[in-house]
């Protein structure tokens, strides 16, 4: 059944309550965000996840769709330097098509901490602290890493832009792909850029936006001439090694427990020393973790975790999942997001982590196994 | 209670409308003066005359204040969320063909595919500060065809009209707009991308899901369906 809006607000104030006893400060973001803001970071498709609306002198409004981001910009103004808060609240999620277990308005539970110290410490409390919570539920407990991934990229036998077009892409498998399958030569120049560079071969970049026609538009020439530099740069540069693609697929597909997981990674890291920073990072984050109390052999290691839907997590993530019902979101989710901090603190930046409970779920589930 | 069938109250669609309808041995046209807002369908029972914007023809199919609607395969996308869970396409009707498609400035010698867009993007967002932005009013189809395609850095800004203007006018940097020709493109110094082809829109009659079937408007259904030569299921 589903549980009432008030049991669901006592719910979320049981869970801050943990927050609190661990020592984090209950703040209080306001509901109406600045849409700018939002807009910038998620572009367009948060458009269609969210409600926007217009304020007369605050100009284009978004309903808050979650806290970290209000909370990562409210710590990076106040300048402090370590800092742990708690929230809970309603976040706002716009819906084209009605999917089970989502709603239009639920609440949301969380922890932040910003800790330049001891990055693994307070990775491994977040994690342990939500498992402790959601302990009576059941749940699965999948984790991930993407500094493995931005370790591999920065690893590769690749000019600068080239592993910066894949970085760039880190969240959208496809692109990836795409990309990782073009610089290795698996599949071939397209016709179209071939007679491009072709073309470049007789004629000075200059002389091609020249003969174009009349130049319109904020790009400039020497923009539209840089790129044709870059197109030629990038066709004379030596194909990625193909093994080196194996070893990115190999890492990319591990889904183990975390012990198994480390041996693959190490076995990987035996041709790629890159890997080598990013993985004495997770043998200390795991060991911690034990040290905390969480049973490592019941967490699933998965190296593409949340690839596709957290952009800005840019290490540990992690997820709870209620396996008996599948098609339900994460009743949990979280990681660490030192992007976000560095792109909303102009100029600064700050090591942070933190995750949230959808207090709804937890209750409805807690119910089911109750009855 | 009738069969509601939507039509578009003005110029050369509901000609074309009524042409398409009188070809199939419907007498579908407007009742009294050309001022007055009703029609008739003449030749078959129990369906009514609705005539209405095509713009809102969508909204009405969505809302199931009309059984069946013509309108172009574009705006339905456009405007219903899910579309297909909301209405059917019972027959594409071979006019008010338009493509809706992304274009980018000719001066653009370096952009041919939604790759090179995607890396312009990048590299625009790293130089001017802001996202590049592509001029449109089909907001949800244009969204949904740059996310399958990963173009990333991009923002849409509505335009409404005269939008191959907006890149010479220095509100935009792309477009992404409904041409059939090309000419218009042309004549603003933009050129198509190679896979920019969002959706190649026509007139198309719809037949909405969320409509009250009754035994009556099903009667009336299957009577037009007979006419039209349709086999298309309920």
């Amino acid at each position: 059944m589903q549980p009432s809006k008030d049991q669901v607000r006592a719910e979320a104030a049981r869970l801050q309550a943990i927050f609190c006893d661990a020592g984090a400060r209950a703040v209080d973001p306001d509901i109406l965000q600045p849409a700018e803001v939002l807009l910038d970071l998620y572009g367009e498709d948060i458009r269609a996840r969210a409600y926007v609306t217009a304020d007369p002198l605050k100009g284009e409004q978004m309903m808050r769709p979650d806290f970290t981001v209000p909370v990562v910009q409210m710590h990076m103004a106040s300048g402090q330097g370590a800092a742990r808060y708690t929230y809970a609240g309603e976040v706002f999620r716009r819906q084209e098509v009605a999917e089970p277990g989502r709603s239009n308005e639920y609440f949301q539970v969380g922890l932040e901490i910003f800790d330049a110290e001891d990055p693994e410490e307070a990775e491994a409390e977040v994690f342990a602290r939500f498992a402790d919570a959601l302990a009576p539920l059941g749940l699965r407990a999948a984790m991930g890493d993407f500094g493995l991934l931005t370790a591999a990229v920065g690893g590769l036998k690749a000019s600068p832009v080239r592993k910066a077009a894949l970085m760039r892409h880190a969240w959208r498998p496809h692109r990836f792909r795409a990309l990782l399958d073009r610089y290795s030569g698996r599949t071939p120049v397209p016709a179209a850029r071939a007679d491009l560079l072709k073309r470049l071969t007789r004629l000075t970049p200059v002389e091609m936006i020249t003969a174009s026609g009349p130049l319109i538009g904020l790009r400039t020439t020497d923009e539209i001439a840089g790129r044709l530099e870059r197109l030629r740069a990038d066709a004379a540069e030596a194909p990625l090694p193909t093994a080196q693609v194996t070893l990115i697929d190999d890492l990319l597909s591990i889904r183990e427990t975390p012990a198994n997981a480390l041996a693959r990674l190490r076995d990987i890291a035996v041709d790629m020393p890159a890997l080598d920073p990013a993985l004495h990072r997770l043998e200390r984050r795991l060991s911690v973790m034990r040290r905390h109390g969480v049973d490592l052999d019941a967490v699933s290691f998965e190296a593409s975790y949340g690839r596709t839907t957290m952009e800005y997590y840019d290490g540990f993530v992690f997820g709870f999942f209620a396996d008996r019902r599948p098609h339900l979101p994460p009743v949990a989710s979280g990681g660490r997001y030192d992007a976000l901090t560095r792109v909303l603190g102009q100029g600064r930046e700050m090591p942070a982590v933190g995750g949230m409970i959808r207090p709804g779920l937890a209750l409805e589930l807690a119910g089911e196994g109750a009855a | 209670m009738n069969l509601k069938l939507g039509v578009p109250s003005k110029g050369r669609l509901m000609e074309k409308t009524f042409a398409w309808f009188g070809a199939r041995g419907l007498d579908v046209r407007r009742a009294g003066s050309d001022r007055e807002y009703a029609g008739l369908v003449g030749g078959i029972d129990g369906v009514d005359l609705v005539l209405l914007s095509a713009g809102e023809i969508p909204r009405e199919l969505n809302a199931g204040r009309i059984h069946l609607g013509v309108t172009g395969s574009d705006l339905v996308r456009e405007r219903i969320p899910a579309w297909r869970d909301r209405v059917e396409e019972l027959a594409g009707m071979g006019f008010g063909q338009a493509d809706l498609i992304v274009a980018v400035p000719k001066c653009w010698v370096d952009v041919e595919t939604l790759e090179d867009l995607d890396a312009v993007a990048a590299a625009f967002r790293a130089t001017h500060g802001y996202r590049l932005r592509i001029a449109t009013k089909y907001h949800r189809l244009v969204r949904e065809f740059l996310r399958r395609a990963g173009v990333a850095d991009y923002q849409l800004v509505d335009s409404q009209g005269a939008t191959e203007g907006t890149v010479k006018n220095l509100t935009a940097e792309a477009v992404a707009d409904i041409t059939s020709t090309g000419d218009t493109l042309r004549a603003n110094h933009l050129k198509l991308l190679s896979d920019g082809l969002i959706h190649r829109s026509q007139a198309t009659l719809f037949r909405s899901k969320s409509a009250a079937w009754t035994a009556e408007t099903r009667a009336a259904f299957d009577a037009l369906s007979d006419r039209l030569g349709e086999t298309a299921g309920r």
